[in-house]
C-alpha cells in the first residue's frame, strides 16, 4: 500500500498514470462505441472538426470518422507497444542470463551478437525486416523486438554476473542443480528489477517505432494506425492539417504517459535504472 | 599517443568481428526474402524461362548457399555490393552518392541537440530541484516523447505553408544554376527544418544526461571542496560539476549515432532530402533487398566508424581511459 501511495506522490506519476487509463479506456471501448469498420466510409470527405456532432473530429481523405480511428487507433499501438516490449524484455532476459551465467565463450559469442545487433541502426533493421516478410502485425512486433532486445541483455547479464557470486548460487550448485535450472529459476528472477525498469523507454520506443513504419507505408494494412493516419493526413497538409495534428498528439500524450508513469514506477520501487 | 594507438587496435579487432556478424546476417536475411534478384529484374524488364536459367546462372545464384556466402564475402571484400534493381547501377555507387547528405544532416543534428542540450542540462543541473530545473525536465521529457517525422510535419505546416520562412522540402532550389557561397547558403536553408526536426528529439536526452550527472557531482566531496576554497558558483559549475558530468555524454554521442542514422530515414522521408534515409524508402517501396541491405550494412560501418572517434576522443578528455591497456 505504501508503495503505491509513493507513487502517486508526485503530480508527474498521476498524469501518467492517468494518461495511461485513458488510453486503456480507449483501446478498451473502440469496438464498443465505434462497432463496424473505423476504415468504412462515415461522411463527406475532409469535414473540419467540430461541424457535425456525430462526426466531431471530422473525416479524413476518404470521408472516413477520424474518431473512430483515433480510438481504434489507440488500439494498435497500445497492443504493438507492448507486444513488441514484452517480447524485447524476454529475449534481452534470457540471452543476459545465459551470457552472464555461462560466462567464457558461450558469453563472448552471444555478447558479440548483441554488439552486432545495436550497430545496425535498429529502425533500419525493422524496415527490412517488415519489408522483406510483409506488414502483419505479428511482423512488426517482431521486427521491432529485434532492435530492442540489446538494451536489456546486457543490463540481465550485468546483474547476473553479480548474483552468480551469491551464496544462494553455490547452495544450488551444491545439491546438484542443473546449471540450466540455477540459470532460470534462481537467477534470472532475481536479476529481472532492473531489467524491467527499462520497460517503459521500451514501449515508448516500440511505440514510436510502430508509428514511424505505418507512417513509411510498412504498417499491417487492416489495421488503423496512428502513423497510418499521419500518413494520409500528410497528403492534404496544406488544406487541412488537423488530419495529421490530431493522431500525432495522440502519439505525444501516449508516449509522455508512458514515460512518465515508467519514471513514477522506478522512483517509488527506487530501482537505480542503469543506462544499458 | 601509444595509449591512442593501443585503443583503436583493440576496437578495430572487435568491429571487424562485429562487422562480419552484421554480413553474415544480411546475407541470411537475403536468403530469407521470397525471390531473388533475378525475379525482381524480370518483373521489371518481363522475360522468359530461359533468360531466368541464364541471368541465375550469370549472377551464380544458381550455386550452393555457402558458395553464394563466399562469393559474397569475395565481392565484399573489393567493395563490390552488387547491383541495385531499381537504379540499375552498382549500390556501392548509389550509396556513396547519398552519403554526404546524409552525413551533413546527422552532422548538424548531432551539433544542435548536443549543443544545445548540453547547455540547457547545465542550466537545469546547475540548481537541481529549481523551479527552472522541473521545468526543463518535464519540457524534455515532452520533447523526448515525439514522433521525429511528426515534429517535422508540423514544422513545415508553420514554418514552410504559414509563414513562408524556409522551403517545404528538398535540399537545394531545383535548376537554380547557383554556385559556390550562395549555393552553400541554399542548401543551408533547406536544411533548417529537417534538422532541427531530427536535433530537436535528441536534445532531450543530452539535456536529461547532463542534468542527471550534475545532481550526482553536486554531491561529491570535490564540489564541497570547491566550496570550502571559496570559489565562485559560476566556477563551480562550470569547471567543477558540469566538467565531470560531460564526459556520460561523450559516450552517448556514439551509442546514438545509431538511433540518428535510423531517425534520419523518416526525417529524410518527410522533407525529400535526397540521403541515404531516403534511399532506404526508395529501395523498400520498390523492392529492391540487396539495396536495402547494403544500406544497412554502410550504416554498420558507419556507426562502427564513429564509435572509434568517439573512443578516442573520450580517451583524449579522460587520460585515465586505456592508459591500462597501454601499459599491459
Amino acid at each position: 500500500m505504501s508503495r503505491l501511495r509513493r507513487f502517486f506522490g508526485t503530480p508527474e506519476a498521476i498524469a501518467g498514470a492517468a494518461i495511461l487509463a485513458l488510453l486503456i479506456v480507449m483501446a478498451l471501448a473502440a469496438p464498443l462505441l465505434f462497432p463496424g469498420d473505423p476504415q468504412a466510409i462515415a461522411g463527406p470527405a475532409l469535414l473540419p472538426p467540430f461541424q457535425d456532432w456525430s462526426l466531431p473530429l471530422g473525416t479524413d481523405r476518404l470521408g472516413r470518422d477520424v474518431l473512430a480511428e483515433l480510438f481504434h487507433g489507440a488500439r494498435t499501438s497500445l497492443a504493438v507497444g507492448l507486444a513488441a516490449a514484452a517480447a524485447a524484455l524476454l529475449i534481452g532476459a534470457v540471452v543476459g542470463t545465459l551470457a552472464g551465467f555461462a560466462g567464457g565463450l558461450i558469453d563472448e559469442v552471444l555478447m558479440r551478437i548483441t554488439d552486432a545487433f545495436q550497430t545496425v541502426p535498429s529502425f533500419l533493421l525493422a524496415l527490412a525486416f517488415v519489408s522483406i516478410v510483409g506488414p502483419s502485425l505479428g511482423v512488426v512486433v517482431a521486427a521491432i523486438a529485434l532492435g530492442a532486445w540489446t538494451g536489456p541483455a546486457r543490463v540481465a547479464r550485468a546483474e547476473v554476473l553479480s548474483i552468480r557470486e551469491r551464496d544462494y548460487v553455490a547452495g544450488a550448485r551444491v545439491i546438484g542443480m542443473h546449471p540450466l535450472e540455477i540459470a532460470f529459476h534462481e537467477v534470472l528472477p532475481n536479476a529481472l528489477p532492473p531489467v524491467l525498469a527499462l520497460s517503459s523507454v521500451i514501449v515508448a520506443a516500440a511505440i514510436l517505432t510502430e508509428a514511424a513504419l505505418s507512417f513509411l507505408g510498412l504498417g499491417d494494412p487492416n489495421r488503423v494506425t496512428w502513423g497510418g493516419m499521419i500518413a494520409e493526413g500528410r497528403t492534404v497538409l496544406r488544406t487541412a492539417p488537423f488530419l495529421s495534428v490530431v493522431p500525432g498528439i495522440a502519439l505525444v500524450l501516449t508516449v509522455l504517459g508512458v514515460y512518465l508513469a515508467g519514471e513514477g514506477v522506478v522512483e517509488s520501487t527506487a530501482v537505480r535504472r542503469s543506462l544499458s | 599517443m601509444t595509449r591512442a594507438f593501443t585503443l583503436i587496435r583493440r576496437r578495430l579487432v572487435g568491429s571487424i568481428f562485429v562487422l562480419l556478424l552484421v554480413v553474415i546476417g544480411r546475407f541470411l536475411l537475403l536468403e530469407a526474402a521470397p525471390g531473388d534478384a533475378v525475379d525482381a529484374y524480370i518483373v521489371s524488364t518481363g522475360g522468359d524461362a530461359g533468360m531466368i536459367e541464364l541471368l541465375r546462372h550469370r549472377w551464380g545464384l544458381d550455386q550452393s548457399e555457402l558458395t553464394r556466402l563466399a562469393n559474397y564475402l569475395w565481392a565484399l571484400l573489393h567493395l563490390d555490393l552488387g547491383q541495385s534493381v531499381t537504379f540499375s547501377r552498382p549500390i556501392r555507387d548509389v550509396i556513396l552518392e547519398r552519403l554526404p547528405t546524409t552525413l551533413v544532416l546527422m552532422g548538424s543534428a548531432t551539433a544542435l541537440s548536443f549543443g544545445l542540450g548540453s547547455a540547457l542540462g547545465i542550466y537545469a543541473g546547475a540548481r537541481p530541484g529549481s523551479f527552472r530545473d522541473r521545468f526543463l525536465s518535464i519540457g524534455s521529457l515532452a520533447l523526448y516523447a515525439v514522433p521525429g517525422f511528426w515534429l517535422g510535419l508540423v514544422l513545415i505546416v508553420v514554418f514552410a505553408v504559414d509563414l513562408r520562412w524556409l522551403p517545404i522540402g528538398g535540399i537545394e532550389t531545383i535548376a537554380s544554376a547557383k554556385t559556390g557561397f550562395s549555393r552553400a547558403s541554399d542548401i543551408a536553408t533547406h536544411l533548417v527544418l529537417p534538422v532541427s526536426a531530427l536535433g530537436f528529439i535528441y536534445l532531450a536526452l543530452y539535456l536529461r544526461m547532463m542534468r542527471a550527472g550534475m545532481a550526482e557531482a553536486w554531491r561529491q566531496d570535490f564540489v564541497l571542496a570547491a566550496r570550502a576554497r571559496g570559489l565562485s558558483r559560476r566556477r563551480i559549475v562550470l569547471a567543477h560539476v558540469a566538467r565531470n558530468a560531460l564526459l556520460p555524454l561523450v559516450t552517448m554521442l556514439g551509442l546514438q549515432s545509431a538511433q540518428m542514422l535510423g531517425g534520419s530515414v523518416v526525417i529524410e522521408s518527410v522533407f525529400a532530402v535526397p540521403g541515404l534515409g531516403r534511399l532506404a524508402q526508395e529501395a523498400v517501396a520498390g523492392r529492391d533487398t540487396p539495396l536495402l541491405l547494403g544500406i544497412i550494412l554502410v550504416s554498420a560501418v558507419l556507426v562502427v566508424v564513429i564509435n572509434l572517434l568517439v573512443d578516442l576522443a573520450y580517451a583524449f578528455l579522460d587520460p585515465r581511459v586505456g592508459a591500462g591497456e597501454a601499459r599491459a
